[in-house]
């Protein structure tokens, strides 16, 4: 089942390192030198427009991961391991690591560096939302979240702002290949999980350090099942694994979705079918039950069920993780489905304008036509915020919903480190939308199965 | 003025010393001491082997944070030591206890307000777990040049302020099992800590906060003169020279990869 590697690959493992800047030397165990005239491209003007990556000129098998760094390196052919330099397709940052970056920017370069701000919201989403999300390219961003866009097909990872001064300079970075794991997953989605159950079970299976420098691709029925912003889920949690991107196949799905929001030309890849990755895991989702991830590590993983006995003091609905559109029409369902009011206080607060928007008029399905924030009001929660990062990562201490005093919260929100939220010694729950909604109406951890079923 | 300096600081071989040699100026001054890498560590003399020169201290300049090795002076890794108590961690020490993102409005590139952020390292760290204060009550830098931890350090949020903050600090390295990556990437691009691996699992287990060590990095090796243990290091490679220049624009335009700036 996993796909063995063969003998000159087996040099990856060695090189546990992330890459660095270093023109004249090699790594220790490779024998291709990096031409260090190479290097000295960094400053050359526009390059011509880069060769499809034809698969027929493809001499070796690649996965997804690897074809993308090829082409983006203008390289046939690449393996796990090498350090690459990588035109940079689109670089994002936010408000939080902007200024930083711009000011590095500046001072490296010299150039009148020019930001037009439009406040959208939570960055990951609104790059989606605002079609800058392409498969095949490469997204490089200011935040460990960035690996949300592999959603697309794409390479996107989390960079800090002294690589991303670099690479608002140059256009490139210096990058290794990584290797990839894959996920298959199978078998019809129960309609009471979500795509954050998916990821939960997987980060539990491998730990958070289980994909570190790795590719994380997932591939299977389930996923094709998907639409893009669970698939966006799924993605956003690999760095919680330790993993560098990861990839979802772009299909009709990906197509329709990116139908009205780009018209630049953009060219998916797919892995081979012999490709080498270093595991494969098989997953029949079927059998799966909805999870929460107990404090303080996103791989404290549990069955909500068995959490049942938890009393809960608070819920959050929201980040790049859990706060889109579908988190909330699946949070709406539950309290729909229930009719009652929550328990404890439940704070909603969508990643973007648009989710705002959409919160107050999309119809929920079986609702008779409300929409989620009558249904949101009817249970009793706080009115939706502004949209924003909020709580996810505490901030300063009057961020709305932050965690203030040693509280336990369930959020469907991506890490649950301490303090992560706030106070140092708050408990939080990382759950799905389903979950979050389910436990606000009992006060305790709660399976949705209890009211969807 | 600076090589006679350093040729001097080199004869007598005591660690601490080779390293100030190691962090001579190039054109900004004259003289050593002005370009010293904040450190106020306490000299611990009892158990150990080594004769520690009572240093003072002098006042950490921050415009000269990273000072390239003089021409005139052939530095490379293996004068790169460091000596001092250590500081332990656990597994899995994510950037949120590092740097909590409330202080993430501190800008790294404004002196003062790198200086602030440096007085905040770690302090996310439970106290339950970690009773010493990595930065003492009061002070503004770490009595810890060096940090020993477990797997997965800088777990987390990619903020590059968590790497600036232990560099601000005063810490030097950090020896751990094993990284994540994107805090090890702003570790280097940034140049303020080695993000140094032990081949050791379980080495954060043999040692306490405030055990004196010292870390050779071109002898790949770490001694705890307290327990008397010594480790074997992965060696740095290609990421020494880039921390050593100062991170990667230094090491970029010392290489001439990239111009310098044009103003």
């Amino acid at each position: 089942m996993a796909s063995l590697l063969n003998a000159s690959s087996s040099a990856i493992f060695g090189a546990k390192k992330e890459l660095c800047v270093a023109p004249c030397s090699s790594m220790a165990h490779r024998s291709r030198r990096h031409a260090s005239n190479k290097v000295l491209a960094v400053m050359a003007p526009a390059q011509s427009p880069r060769t499809p990556s034809a698969s027929g000129s493809v001499k070796h098998a690649m996965t997804m991961t690897e074809k993308i760094l090829a082409r983006a390196s203008e390289k046939s052919h690449l393996e796990p391991g090498e350090n690459v330099w990588v035109n940079v397709d689109v670089l994002m940052t936010h408000d939080v690591c902007g200024p930083g970056t711009i000011g590095i920017f500046k001072k490296e370069f010299g150039q009148n560096a020019q930001a037009n701000p439009d406040y959208k919201g939570v960055c990951h989403i609104a790059l989606a939302q605002e079609g800058h999300c392409r498969p095949g390219e490469v997204l490089l961003g200011t935040d460990s979240h960035t690996c949300n866009a592999g959603a697309f097909g794409q390479f996107a990872t989390g960079i800090g702002n002294t690589d991303a001064g670099f690479v608002m300079g140059t256009g490139k970075l210096l990058l290794k290949v990584p290797p990839t794991l894959r996920f298959v997953l199978d078998g019809e989605m129960p309609n009471y999980l979500l795509a954050k159950d998916l990821i939960l079970q997987i980060i539990g299976e491998i730990t958070v350090a289980g994909a570190t420098y790795k590719s994380m691709e997932f591939v299977g029925s389930t996923i094709q099942g998907l639409n893009m912003e669970e698939r966006m889920t799924l993605c956003n949690m690999v760095v919680e694994a330790g993993g560098k991107n990861g990839v979802v196949p772009a299909d009709e799905v990906t197509f329709k979705y990116l139908e009205d929001k780009t018209s630049k030309n953009f060219e998916p890849v797919y892995s081979d079918d012999n490709a080498r990755f270093i595991q494969e895991y098989r997953i029949d989702v079927s059998k799966l039950e909805p999870l929460v991830a107990k404090p303080h590590s996103p791989d404290n993983r549990a069955l909500a069920r068995e959490c049942k006995d938890v009393k809960i003091d608070r819920v959050y609905i929201g980040s790049c993780t859990g706060g889109k559109t579908e988190d909330f029409l699946a949070a709406a369902k539950v309290f729909l489905a229930s009719g009652k009011r929550v328990k404890v206080p439940t704070f909603l607060v969508p990643a973007t304008q648009k989710v705002w928007m959409d919160i107050y008029s999309l119809p929920v399905p079986g609702s008779g036509g409300k929409t989620c924030s009558q249904i949101f009001e009817e249970a009793g929660c706080d009115t939706p915020a502004s949209p924003s990062c909020g709580a996810c990562l505490g901030g300063p201490r009057d961020t709305y919903a932050r965690m203030n005093d040693p509280q336990v919260c369930v959020s469907t929100t991506n890490r649950n480190f301490p303090g992560r939220m706030g106070h140092k010694e708050g408990q939080i729950y990382l759950a799905s939308p389903y979950t979050a909604a389910a436990s606000a109406l009992s006060g305790y951890v709660t399976d949705p199965r209890d009211f969807l079923m | 003025m600076a090589t006679t300096a350093m040729a001097a600081a080199a004869i007598s071989a005591t660690p601490s010393t080779v390293k100030n040699s190691f962090y001579a100026c190039n054109n900004h001054a004259p003289f050593l001491s002005s370009c010293r890498p904040r450190l106020s560590f306490h000299h611990r003399l009892s158990s150990s082997p080594l004769t520690l020169p009572s240093l003072s201290a002098p006042k950490y300049s921050p415009i000269h944070r990273h000072c390239a090795a003089s021409a005139s002076s052939k530095v490379d890794a293996s004068i790169a030591n460091f000596h001092g108590p250590c500081y332990v961690l656990g597994d899995n020490i994510d950037t949120d206890q590092i740097i909590p993102a409330e202080y993430l409005t501190l800008v790294p590139s404004k002196p003062d307000e790198y200086e602030k952020l440096g007085s905040y390292a770690f302090i996310g760290l439970p106290s339950a777990a970690y009773s010493t204060p990595f930065i003492a009550s009061g002070a503004t830098k770490t009595g810890f040049p060096i940090i020993i931890a477990g797997a997965n350090f800088g777990c987390g949020s990619s903020r590059e302020h968590a790497p600036v903050a232990l560099g601000a600090a005063g810490s030097r390295a950090v020896i751990a099992e094993s990284y994540a990556r994107i805090f090890f990437r702003n570790s280097v691009a940034t140049g303020e800590i080695y993000p140094v691996e032990c081949e050791r699992v379980g080495l954060w287990k043999e040692c306490t906060t405030g055990d004196i060590v010292t870390v050779e990095l071109g002898e790949n090796r770490l001694i705890n003169h307290t327990t008397g243990k010594e480790y074997k290091l992965k060696p740095i490679g290609d990421a020494g020279p880039v921390i050593e220049a100062g991170g990667i624009f230094a090491y970029a335009r010392k290489t001439g990869m990239i111009a310098a700036p044009s103003n």
